[in-house]
């Protein structure tokens, strides 16, 4: 296939050294095998994410996913915007939605970019990067780069919310997206079945309300053990966070004993591809996964 | 408004609060009460909101914490029959109730979200660390290092993962056009508060 380039919007959480610097680093090695030129946008900010409501109101907020839009079609024209963070592209998206129904929200999110000396036009689509894997590859298409794969390993595909609602990937169900088990089978794993694929981490209430939120991510992985995976993989930041870094407060407020590894759907495209661990940051997680790391090795 | 016999109150939500417009066409069949994570929670779920709104029981909304609840998962808005968007009007009563200082206090949502849009405003982006830790005080120096010591391990596991880094307390990521970014944002706060004044 022919090299593809996009406009790439990171997002606050995929910086170096930021909450998913793993997500960055593995989507990088992800886009080297897959042919994918990134073309970061100069100067993007944060999209507000799902709780900058509050504070931020409606115009600040879509303001915000305005002007990344605006550099983006200012300095990567024709090419579609991009983004692997479910919040950013949410936020994105759903402010394009708005300016280009809306007139008078139009209007009004230009009058505040002419401050930063930057224009809405619209031109460019807003997508996720599971959306480039699905439509402008395709399953089949995916399996064919896979020189390592991912032989006996259980994983829990762990869509969550934002990559899934109000928009999600064309074609797919809200309540079973199949997407994300379809990626991980043509790696080579197995993806197992399980009912709590779509459950919300808590989002971002994981920090203001933490028991309830604990209570969310306790009966996803709880779902994810009891069905036989060893691993869940998400195409989420908040996600994968979430799931991952409270396992040790789930445990004493429950009495569990999770210690399941919660990894990104580009780390293990990375490694099945024939990519190193550290190409893949598997060094980036919390709860190692000795598994992946094992194959990596191979 | 109360000296009216009129239920101003629909009309008030219709022009204040983001997506207003739609709670008229709530047909009451409570999907989305059932369909939300923290639904258990909620003093009152979305259909119920709602209906006070219709039946203008004004004080009891705007100072319920019912909206704050509100996890943006969007369940509520893909099943709803008649297409309201839900997570959007309850981010809506939301930002309305906080306008208005009317907030039960000490809601920590209102307290995290608030927290959040200041930080990213400041530079652009989201300072992870300076977040966790306005989180961690957010009840005094004392309450602080004790919710700091608690979520230690995490805390260093994160270092060591690469995904926190320390010297975030001293700058860290921004974006560069600051000015633009603030006037920008200065701009549109102008603009909002034009198109929905606080009486």
């Amino acid at each position: 296939m022919a090299k593809k380039t996009y406009s790439f919007y990171p997002g606050c959480s995929s910086q170096t050294k930021a909450s998913s610097d793993n997500y960055l680093k593995s989507t990088n090695s992800m886009c080297k095998y897959l042919d994918i030129e990134l073309k970061e946008v100069p100067d993007w900010n944060c999209c507000g994410a799902s709780i900058g409501y509050a504070e931020g109101g409606e115009l600040p907020r879509l303001a915000l996913s305005a002007r990344t839009i605006a550099l983006s079609e200012k300095a990567n024209p024709g090419m579609d915007l991009v983004a692997t963070c479910a919040a950013c592209w949410l936020s994105t998206r759903e402010a394009k939605e708005r300016m280009d129904h809306n007139t008078q929200t139009r209007n009004d999110a230009n009058e505040a970019l002419k401050e930063a000396g930057l224009v809405y036009q619209g031109t460019q689509n807003v997508r996720h990067m599971a959306e480039v894997l699905v439509e402008d590859f395709g399953f089949d298409e995916l399996k064919k780069g896979v020189k390592n794969p991912l032989r006996d390993l259980k994983i829990a595909g762990y869509v969550g919310c934002q990559t899934n609602r109000p928009f999600g990937i064309e074609g797919e169900s809200f309540e079973n997206p199949v997407y994300l088990d379809n990626i991980i089978e043509a790696m080579g794993a197995e993806a197992v079945p399980y009912d709590q694929k779509v459950t919300c981490c808590g989002g971002a209430l994981a920090f203001s309300e933490p028991e309830k939120s604990q209570k969310q991510i306790k009966d996803i992985i709880e779902s994810a053990y009891d069905h036989g995976a060893e691993m869940i993989v998400t195409p989420c930041p908040l996600c994968q966070a979430n799931v991952e870094i409270y396992q040790g407060e789930v445990n004493k407020r429950y009495g569990t004993k999770f210690n399941i590894p919660v990894l990104y759907y580009s780390q293990l495209i990375t490694i099945a591809y024939g990519g190193t661990a550290k190409e893949a940051a598997l060094d980036g997680q919390l709860v190692r996964s000795t598994k992946l790391e094992e194959i990596a090795s191979k | 408004m109360s000296d009216k016999y009129r239920n101003n109150f629909l009309r008030e939500v219709e022009e204040k609060v983001e997506e207003g417009h739609w709670v008229k066409m709530c047909m009451q069949c409570g999907v989305c009460a059932g369909s939300c994570p923290f639904g258990p929670h909620w003093a009152h779920p979305p259909q119920e909101i709602f209906m006070m709104i219709r039946a203008g029981k004004r004080e009891e909304v705007l100072t319920s914490d019912s909206m704050w609840m509100c996890t943006s998962c969007y369940n509520c808005i893909v099943r709803c029959p008649r297409k309201l968007p839900i997570t959007h009007i309850m981010h809506g009563l939301a930002n309305y109730a906080h306008r208005l200082g009317i907030v039960p206090k000490n809601q920590p949502t209102e307290h995290f979200a608030t927290l959040f849009w200041n930080n990213l405003a400041q530079t652009g982006r989201v300072n992870e660390l300076k977040l966790s830790l306005g989180i961690y005080f957010r009840d005094g120096f004392a309450q602080g290092v004790k919710n700091a010591m608690a979520m230690q391990s995490v805390g260093l596991g994160m270092v060591k993962a690469k995904r926190l880094n320390p010297m975030e307390l001293f700058g860290g990521h921004g974006v560069k056009d600051k000015s633009g970014f603030h006037a920008m944002l200065k701009k549109a706060r102008e603009i909002e508060d034009r198109r929905k004044p606080i009486a």
